[in-house]
């Protein structure tokens, strides 16, 4: 019937027998591409997730990772390319193995929030302990409140819980922490620490940083629709950097040296220098009588290199 | 299956009776609009008196030269052939008299009715040699036709935006979306809703109808069991039409357009306030295509008439038969997402 086809993301598979992978990834985009009228949202994108791997797909508004990531989900279908879980298309038993955190969604009006983890749990075969992971989103105090009643951050806390309550095998959370403060964020991050303890696979769609830099294992850096960097944070920094960057207020900085042979970014309170010689910069620095009492040293970030790839601040 | 169909269900009765506006406007709306236009219709009608004159072309007027009666001012003359069911009219009062125009007059009339007794003494002034014929039968009120076309209105309104606007606003808010991750699929969801739906209606209608019945003592010859079959196999189709509309659409806008240009046809052809009978075979037929046709005759022939399964089983398998075709449909149309 049509809606299992609608359901289906191989449905554009261009072979007549269901496509297989022979690969040893749990889940794997091959070749997706999502074409709308007058966009390509998802150009022809292949990557691979491996068992108990958190695997973050960063970049900016627009760079199409929503879109990739609910294709793997299964609840968009794919212009042309495929997805698969445990090497076969993915299908309803995927639906019963996957949790999804939507970037946004409704729930049922007038329902608590203990029923309406009920109603979801219902909804799946294998259940998680609902006492358990009431507990574990720190819901404990909230049972009984109007799901229309919640802050930001005990909501996502909520659609976190939710998207638990089948002990998912493969979780997807898309940009969780959006709109949250800088508290929540980092609880919410703690709870996430917890969840990957349980060897449950995670992607995870991220507009921080941060986040996918104490979360991730693995990242894809996306922009326009296209992958453009993948690899563990760590390996993807090394590679492209070996230099750290020197900060310095603004007002400390002499006009006269912006001609030093290194990249400088000036912005209104700081300037940025990137050396991978620190001590031949400081010396320079020194020469020309620059106070260093607020100087700081940082490494590069994931931050730099979105910049570095893309040309755009990330918090678009 | 029944454990998903159960949970969504179960959730959406909590949402329904917990938002008290709608809960409250679903029970008092249709007590107030029966109570309010059974005692508007309440009256006989015309004040004129309908005599049914028996012709062999029923489509033509009624010829005055025929006979003097037929001058009579303040009295309708209808054109009826031989097999339309006029002998029924007037046995229920509907009808005041039936008039045979032949080589003698004959005249049909129920002696207990005050307006048929009249009509009589008019007949027999221009012609005292006429025929008399007796039937006999309990006066049918408007009021009596009248509750089921109304109690059947609620039931149309209540299945077509009741269920449409909410899947709609679903859609539209992400709720669908959010279902559409877990192993929940369309006929499940389209299930739980239908029959939650269901029972909100039987509930209210029972309870409107019970109130109508004891306060307005409305005419119910038939067996209620019955009667809640009709209402039951109708209320399905409805429901099941509402979600076929609502299956794609994003828009409350266009659903609602969507529903008002289903809901006004029904209102004006099925038979709610006013018989098709004197109209066209070809909009007749076009009217039994209709839902609420078909649950309107039924209820009727149930409440009025008396009858049994085995008289209604034609409106109860179109009933079925629209049920199930329009579940099929708005299975295979439906679309989680936003467009």
């Amino acid at each position: 019937m049509a809606w299992r086809r609608r359901g289906g993301v191989t449905a554009s598979w261009p072979y007549n027998s269901a496509p297989v992978s022979t690969s040893n990834y749990i889940l794997e985009a091959r070749n997706l591409v999502k074409q709308y009228p007058a966009v390509t949202a998802v150009d022809n994108v292949s990557f691979g997730i491996s068992s108990r791997q958190c695997f973050g797909l960063l970049g900016p508004n627009g760079a199409g990772k929503t879109t990739t990531v609910e294709i793997m989900e299964g609840v968009l279908p794919p212009t042309s390319g495929a997805v698969f879980f445990r090497g076969g298309p993915i299908g309803r038993e995927f639906r019963a193995e996957a949790g999804i955190q939507f970037q946004s969604t409704a729930l049922q009006d007038f329902l608590t929030v203990s029923e309406t983890l009920k109603l979801f749990q219902q909804l799946y075969r294998r259940n998680e302990d609902l006492e358990r992971l009431i507990e574990e989103c720190a819901l404990t105090e909230l049972v009984d409140r109007d799901t229309r009643k919640l802050s930001g951050g005990q909501r996502q806390r909520l659609l976190l819980a939710l998207a638990l309550v089948n002990d998912p095998t493969v979780l997807f959370l898309d940009e969780p922490t959006t709109g949250l403060d800088p508290q929540a964020r980092r609880n919410f991050w703690h709870l996430l620490e917890r969840i990957k303890d349980r060897d449950t696979t995670i992607i995870l769609t991220t507009h921080y940083m941060e986040e996918a830099y104490v979360l991730c294992d693995e990242i894809a850096i996306m922009d326009r629709g296209h992958i453009i960097a993948q690899g563990s944070p760590e390996s993807l920094l090394k590679s492209h950097y070996d230099d750290v960057i020197l900060q310095i207020p603004t007002t400390d900085f002499p006009g006269a040296l912006h001609d030093i042979p290194h990249k400088i970014l000036e912005t209104q309170e700081l300037v940025e220098i990137a050396t991978a010689d620190v001590n031949e910069t400081i010396k320079r620095l020194t020469d020309h009588h620059v106070p260093l009492n607020h100087l700081r040293i940082r490494p590069r970030n994931l931050e730099d290199l979105f910049l570095e790839l893309t040309g755009k601040e990330l918090r678009a | 299956m029944m454990r998903r169909v159960l949970a969504v269900w179960h959730a959406r009765n909590l949402e329904f009776v917990r938002d008290r506006a709608s809960f409250g406007w679903s029970i008092f709306m249709p007590l107030g609009l029966v109570f309010g236009l059974a005692i508007i219709f309440s009256g006989e009608g015309s004040d004129e008196f309908q005599v049914a004159v028996l012709v062999s072309d029923a489509t033509a007027e009624v010829d005055e030269s025929v006979h003097p009666f037929l001058e009579t001012r303040f009295v309708e003359f209808l054109p009826v052939s031989e097999g339309d069911d006029v002998l029924e009219d007037v046995a229920r009062h509907q009808l005041d008299m039936l008039v045979e125009f032949g080589d003698e007059v004959r005249y049909w009339i129920n002696e207990e009715s005050p307006k048929g007794y009249l009509a009589e003494r008019l007949l027999l002034q221009t012609d005292a040699a006429a025929m008399k014929q007796v039937v006999t039968g309990n006066a049918v009120r408007y009021v009596d036709w009248l509750v089921p076309g109304i109690l059947g209105m609620n039931m149309m309104f209540s299945s077509l935006f009741g269920v449409g606007y909410v899947v709609v606003r679903y859609r539209k808010n992400g709720f669908l979306k959010r279902l559409r991750a877990t192993p929940l699929n369309a006929l499940e969801f389209i299930i739980a809703q239908i029959l939650s739906r269901l029972i909100l209606i039987m509930a209210t209608t029972s309870l409107v109808f019970l109130s109508v019945k004891y306060i307005l003592d409305i005419t119910m010859e038939g067996s209620y069991l019955t009667l809640a079959l009709v209402a039951l196999l109708g209320g399905s189709s409805l429901v099941s039409l509402s979600l076929l509309v609502a299956a794609r659409v994003s828009s409350e806008e266009l659903a609602g357009g969507l529903l008002n240009m289903l809901s006004w046809p029904m209102m004006l052809l099925s038979g709610v306030f006013f018989s098709l009978e004197g109209s066209g075979e070809w909009l007749q037929s076009i009217a039994r295509l209709l839902p609420l046709t078909q649950l309107l005759e039924a209820a009727r022939l149930v409440m009025i008439d008396g009858a049994g399964i085995g008289v209604i089983w034609p409106q109860l398998a179109a009933l079925a038969g629209m049920t199930v075709t329009f579940l099929v449909l708005g299975s295979a149309l439906f679309r989680w997402r936003f467009a």
